[in-house]
């Protein structure tokens, strides 16, 4: 399966490393806007994206065009998997054009897995189901490392609905391989205690008050509706216990930030007053979004 | 008046307690002698020195998807490949399209296995209308038209209220309520045993508690009733130590387990391949223990494939989207012997036993019907194996029409040889 980027699980620290090194001289460095480096001239870029999405998918394109390569965008509304065509059978279609890579997003959890298999085209994980969003977790650990310097030792905290978030997964995986210690928080039903054994150096603590106590970075969690088959705690109840509020930024270490995958719900699971503060890193989490993926094609399309 | 005689083998037949190299005499497709030494004129021999003559292997749990899903397996194929893995009597299940549910499709069933199937196909009827689980099925009808059991295989009879009225039936009736134990509202969704892998792939899981539950309801519903309760695929600690207390309280409780349940747990998985996607699911390491150790103290009363054949693009899938159900004919002895035998875990006659005589006690049959024995009168039923002999299992060579198995490409020590339904010979291993 080529150079495939199928989940963080499966890299190791150096493969990590060596991306977010290279992420590093994507950034726009306070210019204008990413630079044009044309180490791709020629590929071409699939963006298969079965699933909504908007920054993902743009982040994708934008770096492809950057790294000089061609893209072809499709979603699951306008594919021929609305016309009943299985999805192994529209991805041997997509791969018979000769695409370099193709960049998939799937509802269900391990759909690129299980395709990697089948296919010889190098497949980029952007997100399946609950499982893993891979570039996701880089994009987090540049942000960190720009803000904070190093991984390992830091004291991570990650809220919300942990059970449904392929984001919570990668970054746990993730960031467990650098050494830093993390804390889940969430409601008991979307954070099962087996979630602690998935990575070493995992712990759960059901008491938001508890969790950010000397936290150097709280990432918070969207409650996806999509996904929760069953009546899920009131609004309300939920901000009341594990909404992020001043309050505990106040218990958290003196430079902490606070980072979201987006899109986020003000009042849900995060107040307006912290998603606007200078602790917030939600922007710049979108903006590393594209070096980081230009670094990730570029391995990808080089190998 | 046709006859059969297997010399020089090895018999053993669990049901009598014979163990030693005799003779089996098949007439006029019922066995008529086991002894030293038979002769018989006009005879047909088959020389079985160095091999096993165990009785006829009986599988109580398989899915033969016919009629309606025809595309997957027949009674003809699913036959074939019940005769591939030493196997000369399955009951099927009714989860077909339409389900069994009535005595026409039993008696159609019954029919086309009489023209087309090589081995017994006894059907298993619903127990309630199109196994939805709220009008019991005509339970009565089925069972004159050969029916020798009832389940809602696939699905749980959720409404206890139902289960209690079919438990009533099937107990004037004097035959087994197979469950499918499962609580549909706490397994909702789930694909894989809930644990620390379904958390890491992301997968919905199937808690043990939600197969924990129905036992434990059952067993309480038999007491209540009397009836003949058997747990289909048993697959947790909690339920084999719940049917073994249900027995100790003298309860007519029986489980199964299936090969593929004993032989794998979570961590053989291969991520999101479906060829691991059943139910239930395979369990956590402690759960297969439970099962192989409910084996061997008894608790758990026979072996039996599930035999669930799909169709190629059926299984090739997003792991969430492809059904439940694998392969299990060909591979059970083999898979049986590993884990059981080979391990020390228990006897070769002990695991003749698990697929003779105790499935036959399971469904009861009796009479002309009696099986499972090697005993004069009986169907001239047999299976002969060799317990030790190399095989590898290449899918692309079963007799199945379906592939999804996770064993495909394995090496097995020791499998059947000569599958003989009613003094004929229904399959003979390749190399013998």
């Amino acid at each position: 399966m080529g150079r495939s980027l199928l989940g963080i699980e499966e890299l190791d620290r150096i493969e990590i490393e060596r991306i977010l090194d290279r992420a590093v001289a994507f950034q726009p460095h306070g210019g204008p806007t990413f630079a044009k480096v044309n180490t791709c001239t020629g590929m071409m870029v699939v963006n298969a994206f079965f699933e909504n999405s908007t920054r993902t998918r743009s982040s994708f394109e934008i770096a492809a065009h950057r790294l000089g390569a061609d893209t072809l965008s499709i979603t699951a509304a306008g594919s021929s998997v609305a016309k009943g065509e299985s999805l192994v059978d529209t991805l041997n279609t997509l791969a018979a054009m000769r695409p370099s890579v193709i960049v998939m997003r799937h509802q269900a959890s391990g759909a690129p897995h299980f395709l990697a298999r089948h296919l010889s085209t190098p497949i980029v994980n952007a997100g399946d189901g609950t499982h893993e969003h891979p570039t996701q977790a880089l994009l987090d650990a540049r942000t960190i490392l720009d803000r904070c310097g190093r991984l390992e030792g830091l004291r991570v905290v990650i809220i919300g609905d942990i059970l449904h978030s392929r984001v919570a997964r990668s970054n746990i995986f993730l960031l467990s391989k650098f050494g830093a210690s993390v804390a889940l928080c969430g409601p008991p039903p979307l954070l099962p205690r087996e979630m602690a054994a998935i990575a070493p150096g995992i712990e759960i603590e059901y008491d938001m008050k508890r969790a950010v106590r000397g936290a150097q970075v709280i990432m918070m969690l969207r409650v996806q509706l999509e996904r929760i088959h069953e009546p899920p705690m009131q609004a309300g109840e939920y901000f009341r216990f594990y909404g992020l509020r001043q309050e505990h930024i106040e218990l958290a270490h003196p430079d902490v930030i606070v980072m979201h995958p987006g899109p986020i719900n003000r009042g849900r699971e995060i107040s307006s007053e912290v998603a606007d503060s200078q602790r917030s890193m939600i922007l710049n989490q979108v903006e590393n979004g594209v070096p980081v993926r230009m670094a990730v094609l570029e391995r990808v399309l080089l190998s | 008046m046709k006859k059969l005689l297997i010399r020089n083998g090895r018999v053993i037949c669990p049901a009598t307690g014979h163990d030693g190299v005799a003779d089996v005499l098949i007439e006029d497709g019922r066995i008529a002698a086991v002894g030293e030494r038979l002769s018989a004129s006009g005879a047909e021999t088959v020389d079985a020195a160095g091999l096993v003559v165990a009785p006829g292997f009986i599988d109580i749990h398989v899915h033969l998807r016919e009629p309606g899903f025809t595309h997957c397996e027949t009674i003809a194929t699913g036959s074939r490949a019940a005769a591939a893995g030493g196997f000369t009597t399955v009951c099927c299940m009714p989860n077909t399209n339409p389900v069994n549910d009535s005595a026409t499709v039993t008696t159609y069933i019954v029919e086309k296995a009489r023209r087309e199937a090589v081995v017994r196909v006894c059907p298993i009827g619903a127990i309630t209308k199109g196994s939805e689980g709220e009008e019991l099925a005509a339970i009565g009808s089925m069972i004159a038209a050969g029916a020798v059991a009832i389940s809602d295989d696939g699905r749980p009879v959720m409404n206890a209220r139902v289960m209690r009225r079919a438990m009533e039936t099937a107990r004037a009736l004097d035959i087994p309520v197979i469950q499918h134990c499962e609580d549909l509202n706490l397994s909702a969704g789930g694909d894989m045993h809930e644990c620390t892998d379904s958390v890491r792939l992301g997968l919905r899981g199937i808690p043990a508690a939600a197969e924990d539950v129905m036992v434990a309801r059952d067993i309480l519903l038999a007491e209540l009733t009397g009836a003949r309760y058997h747990v289909a695929h048993i697959s947790t600690k909690n339920a084999v130590a719940m049917v073994a207390f249900a027995r100790r309280r003298g309860l007519p409780v029986t489980c199964e387990a299936t090969p593929h349940h004993i032989a794998l747990d979570t961590r053989h998985m291969r991520p999101y391949d479906s060829n691991y996607k059943m139910k239930p699911p395979l369990r956590s390491r402690e759960h297969v223990e439970a099962v192989i150790e409910g084996i061997v103290s008894g608790a758990v009363d026979c072996l039996a494939t599930d035999h669930a054949p799909h169709a190629g693009d059926d299984k090739m899938q997003e792991f969430e989207r492809c059904p439940f159900g694998i392969l299990g004919l060909e591979t059970a002895l083999g898979v049986a012997l590993e884990v059981l035998v080979h391990s020390g875990r228990i006897s070769l006659n002990r695991l003749i036993a698990l697929f003779t005589s105790e499935p036959a006690r399971v469904i009861g049959w009796k009479g002309e019907q009696a099986r499972g024995a090697l005993k004069p009168g009986m169907l001239g039923d047999v299976t002969i194996l060799h317990p030790e002999y190399p095989w590898t299992y290449d899918v692309k060579n079963s007799l199945s029409k379906s592939a999804n198995t996770p064993f495909n490409g394995r090496t097995f020590r020791g499998g059947p040889i000569l599958t003989i339904v009613g003094g004929e010979i229904v399959w003979k291993a390749p190399s013998f």
